[in-house]
C-alpha cells in the first residue's frame, strides 16, 4: 500500500496541526489565533486516538451481543483524549475571556495594534 | 515576508514529521499480533481483556477514566473548575457594565419553543451520564449536553436566566462528593478512589460500583460549570 493509504490518519492529524500553526503564525486577529490554537488541539487529539487505532477494530465497549472476532482498539488513548478535550475547552474559554477584556481595553482585536508589534 | 517565513517553518516541520512516519511503524496497529508476556505489559490490551471482570463496567474507556485513572479525572475536573473561576474573575472584576444596551425580548414562539426543548435536552444529558458505564458517553459528554441546554436558555429566553447561585451550589456539592467518595475508598480499602461498592452483574444499569455514581457527579459538575461559562461569555449578569 502507498504511504498515504497507510498513514492517512497521521497525515490528517499533522495536517490539522500545521494548518493551526500557520494560522497562529500569520493571522493577526486574536479570535483567529484562538481558532488556530483550537485546530492544533484537535490535530493532537486526532493523532493520539489514531495511535491506538487497530484496523477494523471496534470501540472498546462490551455488549451482550458481542461482535465475534473483532479486536478492540486501545482504550487508554481514548481516555487520555477525553481528558485533553475537556482541558482544550477550558483553555479556549479562558483565552476567549482574555480576548473580551483585551477588546474592551484596546478597542481592537488586532495583535499588531495591541502589542505595537512591527510584523 | 511573514507568510513566507511561516511557510518555510511549516515546510521544515512537515518534512520532519513525514520522515518520522517513515521509520519503524508506531501505534497499536504495529504490535497487534504480539502476545502478552510478563516482561512487556500492553496496557490497552490488558484493560480490554480484564476491565469487565475487574470493574464490572462494559465501557472500558469509562473504567479506565474513573477507576484505573481516577486521580487524573479528579485533576481534570479541577482544571475545568479553575478555568471557570479564572473566566469569572476576568469577566466580572473591575468592569463597568454598560446597562444601556438591553437585549430585545424574544418572540413568543422562540420563548415557548426554548422552554419546551430545554427539559428534553436536560433529560438527554442525564441519560448520557447515567449510562456512561454501559454505552458511549459519560459524565463529561452528558455535562456538555446539559450545558448546551443552558446555552439555549441564554440565547433564546432572554430575561429568564438560570439561577447562578443554585448552579454554583450544585457544582460545588458534586465536586465535594467526588472527593468524599475517593476518601471513603481510602478509608475502606486503603487506596484513593477505590471501587468499594458491589460490582453487580455486567451490562446492568446498577453495576460497576462507584463508576455510575462518579459519572453522575461529574455530569452535574461539568453541566453546571459549562453552563456558568456559557453564561459568563454571553454577558449575563451574575
Amino acid at each position: 500500500m502507498s504511504f498515504l493509504a497507510d498513514y492517512v490518519h497521521y497525515v490528517g492529524s499533522f495536517g490539522l496541526v500545521l494548518i493551526g500553526l500557520y494560522i497562529v503564525l500569520v493571522k493577526s486577529n486574536l479570535i483567529k489565533v484562538i481558532i488556530g490554537i483550537n485546530l492544533i488541539d484537535t490535530g493532537v487529539n486526532l493523532f493520539l486516538v489514531s495511535v491506538g487505532y487497530i484496523r477494523m477494530g471496534t470501540a472498546p465497549i462490551f455488549s451482550e451481543a458481542e461482535a465475534a472476532g473483532r479486536q478492540m482498539v486501545d482504550p487508554v488513548p481514548q481516555a487520555l483524549v477525553l481528558t485533553a478535550i475537556v482541558i482544550g475547552v477550558s483553555v479556549v474559554a479562558l483565552a476567549l475571556s482574555v480576548a473580551i477584556r483585551l477588546y474592551e481595553h484596546y478597542g481592537t482585536l488586532d495583535l499588531g495594534k495591541i502589542r505595537e508589534l512591527k510584523w | 515576508m511573514r507568510k513566507a517565513l511561516s511557510l518555510v517553518v511549516l515546510l521544515v516541520l512537515a518534512l520532519g514529521l513525514a520522515s518520522a512516519l517513515r521509520g519503524p511503524s508506531i501505534g497499536a496497529e504495529a504490535n497487534r499480533g504480539e502476545l502478552l508476556d510478563d516482561q512487556k505489559v500492553n496496557f490497552g490490551r490488558r484493560y480490554n481483556s480484564r476491565a469487565v471482570e475487574e470493574t464490572g463496567a462494559s465501557n472500558v474507556v469509562a473504567s479506565v477514566l474513573v477507576t484505573y485513572r481516577g486521580l487524573d479525572t479528579l485533576g481534570e475536573v479541577t482544571v475545568l473548575f479553575i478555568a471557570a473561576l479564572g473566566l469569572a474573575v476576568l469577566l466580572h472584576t473591575g468592569r463597568d457594565r454598560k446597562s444601556g444596551k438591553e437585549a430585545e425580548p424574544p418572540s413568543l414562539i422562540l420563548f415557548t419553543g426554548c422552554r419546551f426543548v430545554f427539559p428534553l435536552i436536560l433529560l438527554f444529558g442525564a441519560y448520557i451520564f447515567v449510562h456512561g458505564h454501559l454505552t458511549p458517553g459519560g459524565g463529561f459528554q452528558g455535562g456538555a449536553v446539559v450545558a448546551s441546554g443552558f446555552l439555549l436558555i441564554y440565547l433564546g429566553c432572554r430575561g429568564r436566566q438560570p439561577d447562578r447561585e443554585r448552579l454554583n451550589v450544585v457544582e460545588s456539592l458534586s465536586g465535594v462528593a467526588f472527593v468524599v467518595i475517593g476518601l471513603i475508598g481510602l478509608a475502606v480499602g486503603g487506596s484513593f478512589l477505590l471501587n468499594f461498592l458491589p460490582k453487580g452483574s455486567p451490562y446492568a444499569l446498577l453495576s460497576a460500583g462507584i463508576i455510575p455514581v462518579v459519572y453522575v457527579l461529574i455530569g452535574f459538575k461539568v453541566g453546571c460549570e459549562l453552563g456558568g461559562i456559557v453564561g459568563d461569555l454571553s454577558g449575563a449578569r451574575r
